[in-house]
């Protein structure tokens, strides 16, 4: 979607890394000396039993919940302090478990909202709106039609939010982190509460959005049967600390995950 | 340096030179703060059970007053007149109840909230059709309230206590006691708490959402009630009293909007805040900054603690 | 069967995004106004004009800026008249700065200074939420009001305390002062308010507008689409607070004449937003709707009792008002908490599927 500058990270290489990161509210831990990291252009799962900590993590990346210790390096930059517009701003675009879209616009407006960061037409422009401010709600609306079409959600696109179902809801919600044109996309249970097919759905839209945009990816799932097919990496994390990383081969495979999970895909 | 000495220096100078006059700034503070908590404690009442704001609280002391005095005038004995108006304040919150509280339940808080305004205005419509706009004086004689006062040579000069201020804080202090147990110990307080942070769960597991409502805005009422006994004691009762119940914003907000400890708390701080501040700084600025000062010392005191001394930390999860 | 957008085909996003997309809606707007700027100054006697139009058209403009700031952006003010105040007074010092300046641009110059108030104590936004703001938007009306009444400085000294507004004139047409006519005045306000009735719809339509709904609806994710919470938040107070100085000034200087220190109390401010809560938070022409009921239903209300030939003590007339009002909100709010506006929808989307019922 847009020419790759020498600023950005080759594919492959590390583009966040989480060291030694520790979260705790009052006397919770939530996470527990954590440090992996996430490379270019991969789908990289994050699993766990609940309470692990996993929507933490992404809080943290995000720069929502501050760390008390550890360090996040994100585009070879180190911060041990990271505020949600910097992440924002960084290229770093999120989904949630309890879909936070804005319900009182429609879909389209939504997904205009993740444009907000791409538009700069000041105060003036936008009292007259003729002329230049027209014009470049018009270049970001061709944008978001892209996404829309992307999704197909056409047919919602001037709904309130409020009146979708779930699913679509969690499809609007992943259009207007699109249109963020993230770097990195956070992706927090993007399945849950869907049929078969809904999944289906989603899960090539995910597949999608990283191979055709090469946005790199981190996903929350419980879902086995997404992570397996989806993933390239896989961390696992129980009671907030790291009890495995790999292929979702290995995870699999590995005892301490089994005995944490019972493994059962579902 | 002369403005500043104005500011800083010379206020503290006049307390030292005159103490018994600080003493009497202090207590008048004291017991306006201790009236201000009176009516901050009807606002907790019903916000800690039920959520909502309650905009009427001062037109309900004002119309609690009104219906007290207002009896008394046409030859109801004082007492019995006080059982009415509290039959009164009964009445009016089951109708509460059922036409504003029972059509709103589920909705968002602010929809309740700005429903509070509308019973405010009708409220005042309707006291004004029924009382008519006069200021009444409060009947302290007939029901027994201490009258006169204390004077306490001290200091260089003297102190006076008004027998009725003390009586005030000690009537307020007792019902902050006792709706504190209330709340804590018995079993409709613990419903009460319920409905506060869910009306559908606390539907969810059989509490009878109309039962508590009534019972709260009838405890509210009864609070009011006092309220406008003890404000009206010591200023007539009129409509104008109603704007004053406003003062209970920056009481909750230094004291929380669900602490019934705090709101006494709250209260004392922004009363003598406001009669010290008014008293000694007042002059430098003009008159009548009392009208603006308690909202700026609450405004300060939110600057370094956005949830107020005592209320909960607001987490936000996502 | 009227209101049918079939066949109306928007072939460019522009068209689609216009502020009047449908056929129907154009010709509406363009008969309203029409009326507006043509047949009312030429039917309506200067009684109604100056009592009825022109009070409204003031009201509707100061809960629009309340509306902006309150429905859109989801910051409750009880400082509404503070502000206006704030406008109506940089207007008077401004008109006797510059006697000679055009009246019109100093009443839009003036509603700079009450913007630059607005975000002053816009400040506090930051850090506080929800009530508690309420409280700060309070404690900047009570401090407002108190200034007005004891800073003689804004009044030049008058020993009444009052604003006597002087005569300025256009082409040497009075507009302001005791010799404005009031077709002159309704005309110079209906102009102001259409054209700050269409800015603000220009603004809600673009970025800021969608910045400060998600501000108003979820602010946490408003952040982490990398909306930048304090400016958005002060530029709703400024932007705000300018429509309400704007209005304030209009209303002393082309419909009161006059203003006394009371005239901008926490009584106006209530009002203000029981026209917002009524039109509809979150909607333009709401304000239009809150303005126009709140305003007009007292008017009926004194007049009814004389035409149906029942006859009603004055006083009790108003307090009937209050109780009708309180009755109203709470009506509305339980019948339709999103206003007249939502009425409003709802009617033109039956008239869109008229005959058939749905």
């Amino acid at each position: 979607m847009r020419a790759p500058s020498d600023k950005d990270v080759a594919a492959g290489d590390v583009l966040l890394a989480i060291e030694n990161v520790s979260l705790s509210f009052g006397g919770i831990k939530a996470i527990r000396d954590v440090s992996f990291d996430i490379r270019k252009g991969e789908i990289r799962a994050i699993i766990g039993p609940n309470g692990a900590g996993k929507t933490s993590m992404l809080n943290v990346i995000n720069g929502f919940y501050t760390p008390q210790q550890g360090r996040i390096r994100f585009k070879g930059k180190t911060r041990s302090k990271m505020r949600p517009y910097d992440a924002a701003r960084g290229g770093i675009a999120r989904t949630f478990q309890n879909v936070a879209l804005f319900r009182g616009m429609t879909a389209l407006d939504n997904i205009m909202a993740g444009r907000t960061l791409k538009m700069h037409r000041g105060l003036f422009w936008q009292m007259i709106r003729f002329g230049p401010a027209l014009r470049e709600e018009v270049e970001h609306r061709r944008v978001v039609e892209e996404i829309i079409d992307f999704l197909h959600i056409e047919h919602i696109r001037k709904v309130p939010v409020g009146r979708l179902p779930y699913g679509l809801q969690k499809r609007v919600e992943l259009g207007r982190a699109l249109a963020m044109e993230p770097d990195l996309l956070l992706l927090d249970e993007p399945m849950a509460g869907m049929n078969l097919e809904e999944k289906e759905d989603m899960s090539r839209f995910v597949l999608d959005v990283n191979q055709h945009f090469g946005t790199t990816i981190a996903l929350i799932e419980h879902d086995m049967g997404v992570v397996m097919d989806l993933s390239d990496r896989v961390i696992v994390l129980d009671y907030g600390r790291k009890i495995a990383d790999g292929t979702p081969d290995e995870v699999k495979k590995d005892q301490g995950v089994i005995d944490a999970y019972l493994g059962v895909a579902h | 340096m002369d403005i500043l000495y104005k500011i800083f220096l010379d206020p503290f100078v006049q307390m030292g030179q005159a103490p018994d006059l600080l003493v009497q700034t202090l207590w008048e503070g004291l017991v306006s703060g201790v009236l201000y908590a009176l009516i901050a404690l009807g606002f907790v009442l019903i916000f800690k059970a039920s959520g909502v704001f309650n905009f009427a609280q001062g037109i309900m002391m004002v119309f609690a007053a009104l219906t007290l005095v207002g009896l008394h005038e046409k030859g109801v004995p004082a007492f019995v007149a006080l059982a009415l108006t509290v039959l009164v304040m009964l009445v009016l919150a089951v109708g509460i109840e059922r036409l504003v509280l029972r059509p709103l339940v589920n909705q968002p808080d602010i929809i309740l909230f700005m429903a509070t305004f509308g019973l405010t205005y009708f409220l005042i419509g309707l006291g004004e059709i029924i009382f008519g706009g006069e200021p009444k004086v409060m009947i302290t004689n007939e029901l027994y309230l201490p009258k006169g006062s204390y004077e306490w040579k001290a200091l260089g000069g003297f102190v006076s206590f008004q027998k009725i201020d003390i009586a005030a804080a000690v009537i307020a202090s007792v019902m902050v006691a006792v709706l504190a147990v209330f709340f804590q110990k018995t079993r409709i307080g613990r419903a009460l708490r319920a409905v506060a942070d869910s009306h559908k769960a606390a539907l969810s597991v059989g509490i009878s959402l109309e039962q508590i409502w009534v019972i709260v805005w009838f405890t509210a009422g009864i609070v009011a009630l006092a309220t406008g006994i003890m404000w009206g004691a010591r200023s007539d009762v009129s409509f104008a009293l109603q704007i004053l119940a406003l003062k209970a914003l920056p009481v909750l907000i230094l004291g929380g909007f669900t602490s019934i400890p705090g709101a006494i708390v709250g209260g004392v701080i922004i009363g003598v805040g406001e009669k010290i501040g008014e008293f000694y700084w007042g002059p430098l600025l003009g008159s009548g900054i009392e009208s603006w000062l308690a909202y700026m010392i609450a405004l300060v005191f939110l600057l370094f603690r956005p949830q107020g001394l005592f209320g909960e930390r607001i987490i936000e999860r996502i | 069967m009227f209101y049918r957008e079939a066949g109306q085909y928007k072939t460019t996003y522009a068209a689609d995004m216009a502020l009047f997309p449908i056929l129907q809606d154009r010709i509406g707007i363009a008969l309203i106004l029409l009326v507006a700027f043509l047949v009312v100054p030429l039917t309506m006697s200067s009684f109604t004009l100056s009592a009825v139009m022109i009070p409204m058209l003031v009201f509707s403009l100061a809960a629009i800026g309340l509306n902006l700031l309150t429905g859109y952006t989801g910051l409750i003010s009880l400082g509404t008249a503070g502000f206006m105040g704030v406008g109506a007074y940089a207007c008077y010092k401004l008109t006797t700065w510059f006697p000679g300046a055009n009246i019109i641009l100093l009443i839009l110059l003036s509603g700079f200074a009450a913007a630059a108030v607005g975000a002053v104590f816009g400040l506090p936004s930051l850090r506080i939420k929800g009530f508690y703001l309420a409280v700060a938007t309070l404690a900047a009306q009570f401090f407002l009001s108190w200034c007005f009444v004891r800073l003689p400085w804004l009044v030049n000294y008058n020993v009444s305390n009052a604003i006597e507004v002087p005569t300025r004139t256009i082409l040497d047409i009075p507009i302001t002062g005791p010799n404005a006519a009031p077709v002159t005045r309704y005309l110079v306000v209906l102009s102001i308010v259409v054209v700050m009735t269409f800015i603000a719809s220009n603004i809600l339509r673009g970025r800021f507008g969608r910045s400060w709904m998600a501000v108003r609806d979820m602010d946490i994710a408003a952040e982490l689409i990398g909306i930048r919470l304090y400016r958005t938040k002060l530029l709703a107070f400024a932007i705000s607070s300018y429509y309400c100085g704007v209005a304030g000034a209009l209303m002393v200087f082309l419909w009161l004449g006059a203003a006394e220190a009371d005239s901008f109390n926490i009584n106006q401010s209530f009002i203000i937003l029981f026209m917002v809560i009524i039109g509809g938070l979150g909607s333009l022409i709401g304000s239009f709707f809150g303005a126009a009921l709140i305003w007009v239903l007292p008017i009926i209300l004194r007049a009814a009792p004389a035409a149906l030939g029942i006859s009603i003590h004055a006083a009790t007339v108003e307090h009937l008002q209050f109780m009708i009002v309180g009755a109203l909100i709470i009506f509305f709010l339980i019948v339709e908490p999103h206003g007249l506006a939502r009425l409003w929808q709802i009617g033109k989307q039956k008239l869109r599927v008229w005959p058939f019922p749905y």
